[in-house]
């Protein structure tokens, strides 16, 4: 099966009905592995068992920023190419980016409280964390209050690219200014910081929340394609009762 | 495994991050039996896709 192939809908779920099964378990092995590490993780000498908190904060700050990138993708998709399933793949990723949004803030805020003394404060990542949750909400709300979803693609793939020029200003905003937030410590030059008494339960956890959002997300392109199926039959009962 | 002064804020992150997974899981479990329900409903009355094939007929 050629990448084209996956244009026509029908053979897309036709995959996704065998690679589902196998994705859920993996990610529910891998999830129990990371967890296990997670919960055996020795305490950090400065930071005590609360670096804990690391172990999901990190991976879903990850995959806010990661989920908005494959939408953006998708929105070209839809824009440039005009592929049958971009506007499926953006919609259905839009809700599961914005729970993994949330839990990186609320995961980094309940983190912040014992290490910072405070759960918020208006600095640059917080913010355009924030900032990024907002707009999660805002696509979903368009995608809602349009009842045609080709009329919503559009619109949708538009704002989803001009909402990435946030993901740079989230990535670099602890380098460009002075915030309470700190710097990165995997994803940088030189290599992670981090011991590897972290580093690996960390990106075992990262990789377990990964393979959930591919999971999550081709479940519900699968409930999305239905629907769109549902609603052009019902188009069609629709004419035949006028007619 | 001890957790320290800041159990509570340990905790509560790891149960709200598993309580928001498993509302996604169930939420996305639920709009595919609701979307399968509705084909079963248009197949029922007899309604086809433009293929030919049945509304059921999902891959």
């Amino acid at each position: 099966m050629t990448l084209t192939d996956l244009a026509n809908p029908t053979r897309f779920l036709t995959l996704t009905a065998r690679l589902l099964p196998w994705l859920a378990a993996s990610t529910a092995v891998l999830l129990l592995i990371g967890l296990y590490q997670s919960a055996v993780a020795p305490d950090d000498y400065q930071q005590g068992a609360t670096v804990k908190i690391m172990f999901i904060h990190v991976p879903n700050a990850w995959l806010s920023m990661f989920v908005w990138g494959v939408m953006s993708l998708a929105a070209l998709g839809t824009l440039v190419w005009r592929h049958p399933l971009a506007d499926v793949a953006a919609k259905a990723a839009a809700p599961i980016g914005a729970a993994f949004t949330f839990l990186a803030l609320v995961t980094g805020s309940l983190w912040g409280r014992p290490m910072w003394g405070t759960y918020w404060e208006w600095d640059a990542r917080l913010t355009s964390v924030l900032i990024l949750f907002l707009m999660y909400l805002g696509l979903i709300a368009l995608w809602r209050a349009v009842e045609d979803p080709s009329r919503a693609a559009r619109a949708a793939a538009i704002l989803t690219l001009v909402g990435a020029i946030n993901l740079p200003i989230i990535k670099f905003s602890v380098d460009w200014w002075n915030t309470l937030h700190q710097p990165a410590s995997v994803m940088r030059i030189g290599g992670p910081s981090l011991d590897r008494a972290f580093l690996i339960p960390l990106l075992v956890m990262a990789l377990a929340f990964s393979l959930l959002f591919l999971t999550l997300h081709l479940a519900a392109m699968r409930n999305e394609i239905l629907r769109r199926r549902v609603r052009a039959l019902q188009m069609m009962q629709a004419s035949r009762r006028s007619a | 495994m001890s957790l320290g002064p800041y159990a509570s804020f340990i905790l509560t992150s790891y149960a709200l991050a598993t309580v928001v997974v498993l509302f996604l899981i169930a939420w996305i479990a639920i709009d595919y039996r609701r979307q399968k329900e509705r084909l079963r409903e248009l197949d029922a009355s007899g309604i086809v896709r433009r293929s030919g094939r049945s509304a059921m007929d999902i891959r």
